[in-house]
């Protein structure tokens, strides 16, 4: 989304392929001839190393969830290293943070000219604070935050009952959201008085933050608002982020799933978008995955089961999967394991009605795999002839 | 028959799936015919003790552990007798840590523990993070393995002459030296391994409610079999991860 606002201005060098180590962004440095300006998504851990390196002009910090603690052990862990790679930002560094996330919003608190961002729109918030919530606990003194509204995990609108700490004023806010089933989400881009109405070809409350976050980082870099919100227009759908393929008279829609919070939002939407009967899933276990399979338990699987009559599980992890299943509610007769993540394909789509859609939910390297299947058999582009 | 379960801070120590082993616990009762009734206790909640055949707590990062630690401690008596009497007990990952005498963290300042089991735990500077499989034999003669994930900076240390869960096939366990993984005393189990824990280890749970009717009815039960295909593989996998690639820093 950001690079789709910046393209227009700025000769971009971007990790589009999602490359976001080290070695992936000086990948794309070496072969940055010509750029003007490089736009990098960085992984987590690698971010101190890569903000020392590159001091960058606007760093923006989107969420923390704890997706991955087999890697890096505690999110409070990660937070302690954002919080020097922030203390050791130069004077003319910007920092866009998310204000809905307590950790993250505490973060741009000791910097002046932070802008902050989040959602102002209660009635998409969630009943309760889910399961996955993560960071429930005032960043100040440790007492339970009350939510006036919680929208994904722990994001929200917060405040400590005994200290007050309370998610800062928002410079960016999404407000007035309307889903739009599988296919869209509309909301209004208000920065201050300034309002635009967005439509994003992409669905869920959490594309609306993964939005806010390019149009504030934008904005950081002096883009005007209506030039940002057409930006936001344009960008395409991508590969597991609900992007559709067309297989024969069948339709695959493939939906990432790689943490607890995210899934859960993915199942939301998809549950919103009228459900499904039919489903593949797969579980993957490679350090891109998360080699803890054990946040499975902790997504909110339950109505999604409910209205299955057969899950496809899949993946390294199948067996592990069916039974997240199977004590889900689902009975077992309607699980079938298939490992290989190809015969699962086929089956599920054998399941699927004609003219029918086939929801196939893939960990992050099943989902790779999965793209190279179906650009394999001349359905989609490999990834790597889609980025620009 | 009705069993209840104690659940400890189910709001502060939940980081590694626990409702997953609270879900097999209750299926697997149900299937046997008993309600497992769960009973959640707060910080500052008196403890329960009249009525309770199992005490479960899972584990927390850092910052949620050091706000229950002073709480667990006070209930160090009620859970000791609880457990001497034979209720069942089962503390995974950083309640397991918490039960033991103190904790000591990367700082150097001591946390006290509950003392219900024979044990204490010293911060190590490296997270032992990775697959592991232990053999346990909690019945003479029958040995079987646990497969599950660990990931703790503690290190944790046995009293001499106390009894490890079992012994590490593969992984690091306790203190990634000694090959002693988890720790049992009568009726209560404390171990590093989640995953979690009782999914892929059916007999396992099928132990744990077994001890907790025995401690109600004086009678040992004799469960019926139950379909464990996906346990099977789910396991196997597991195992064969930890063979692989568990216990490597």
């Amino acid at each position: 989304m950001a690079a789709e606002i910046l393209s227009p201005r700025f000769l971009l060098a971007h990790n589009a392929a999602g490359a976001n180590l080290v070695s992936g962004v000086a990948t794309t440095l070496a072969s940055a001839e010509g750029a003007q300006l490089g736009l990098f998504e960085v992984d987590e851990a690698a971010l101190p190393g890569v903000a020392a390196q590159i001091p960058p002009r606007v760093l923006c910090l989107g969420n923390l969830f704890r997706d991955q603690l087999d890697r890096y052990g505690e999110l409070e862990v990660v937070a302690e290293r954002w919080r020097e790679t922030v203390g050791g930002l130069s004077l003319q560094s910007r920092l866009v943070v998310n204000g809905d996330d307590p950790l993250v919003a505490q973060l741009g608190q000791s910097r002046k000219e932070t802008l902050v961002y989040g959602i102002d729109d209660p009635r998409h918030a969630g009943p309760a604070l889910q399961h996955a919530a993560d960071s429930k606990y005032c960043v100040r003194c440790g007492t339970p935050y009350e939510y006036a509204a919680a929208y994904v995990g722990h994001l929200g609108d917060y405040r400590c009952p005994r200290c007050g700490q309370a998610r800062p004023a928002l410079d960016a806010a999404a407000r007035a959201i309307e889903l739009q089933g599988l296919e869209a989400v509309e909301f209004d881009l208000c920065f201050g008085e300034d309002v635009n109405r967005v439509r994003l070809r992409v669905p869920g409350i959490h594309n609306v933050y993964n939005a806010l976050g390019a149009a504030t980082a934008a904005r950081a870099m002096g883009v005007p608002s209506d030039e940002i919100a057409r930006g936001l227009a344009r960008t395409p759908p991508a590969f597991g982020r609900f992007e559709r393929v067309t297989i024969g008279d069948k339709t695959l829609v493939v939906m990432l799933v790689k943490n607890p919070a995210g899934a859960n939002e993915t199942l939301r939407t998809l549950l919103a978008a009228g459900g499904t009967s039919i489903a593949v899933v797969a579980l993957n276990d490679e350090i891109a995955d998360g080699q803890d399979v054990s946040w499975i338990w902790d997504v909110d699987f339950e109505a999604f089961a409910a209205q299955l009559s057969r899950l496809v599980a899949s993946g390294q992890r199948a067996a592990e999967l069916a039974l997240r299943f199977a004590y889900g509610g689902l009975p077992r007769e309607s699980i079938e394991v298939v490992e290989n993540l190809e015969t699962a394909l086929d089956r599920g789509l054998e399941l699927t009605a004609p003219r029918g859609e086939l929801v196939f939910l893939p960990t992050y390297t099943a989902m790779l795999a999965l793209q190279g299947i179906v650009a394999g058999r001349g359905y989609a582009k490999p990834y790597w002839e889609r980025v620009r | 028959m009705k069993l209840t379960l104690a659940h400890l801070y189910p709001d502060y120590l939940n980081i590694y799936a626990d409702r997953g082993n609270l879900a097999v616990l209750a299926e697997r009762a149900r299937q046997r015919g008993l309600e497992l009734s769960i009973v959640a206790v707060g910080l500052g909640y008196p403890t329960p003790v009249e009525g309770v055949d199992i005490y479960y707590i899972g584990g927390g990062q850092d910052r949620e552990q050091a706000v229950v630690a002073p709480d667990l401690a006070t209930r160090g008596r009620a859970l000791g007798e609880a457990v001497d009497a034979g209720a069942v007990l089962l503390a995974v990952c950083g309640g397991y840590q918490l039960l033991g005498r103190s904790y000591r963290d990367r700082g150097g300042s001591e946390q006290p523990g509950a003392g219900v089991l024979p044990l204490h735990t010293v911060a190590g500077q490296r997270r032992m993070i990775g697959d592991v499989l232990i053999e346990c034999e909690l019945q003479p003669g029958e040995p079987r393995t646990v497969a599950g994930f660990e990931n703790h900076a503690g290190r944790t240390i046995l009293d001499h002459g106390a009894t490890p869960l079992g012994r590490v096939l593969a992984g690091f366990g306790n203190d990634g030296a000694s090959g002693d993984e988890g720790c049992r005393l009568g009726n209560a189990i404390g171990t590093y391994l989640h995953g979690p824990l009782l999914p892929r280890n059916p007999w396992l749970a099928d132990w744990l409610l077994a001890r907790a009717v025995r401690f109600r009815t004086g009678a040992e039960p004799n469960f019926e079999p139950l379909p464990e295909e996906l346990e099977i593989e789910a396991h196997a996998v597991a195992a064969g991860r930890a063979r692989s690639r568990g216990g490597r820093f």
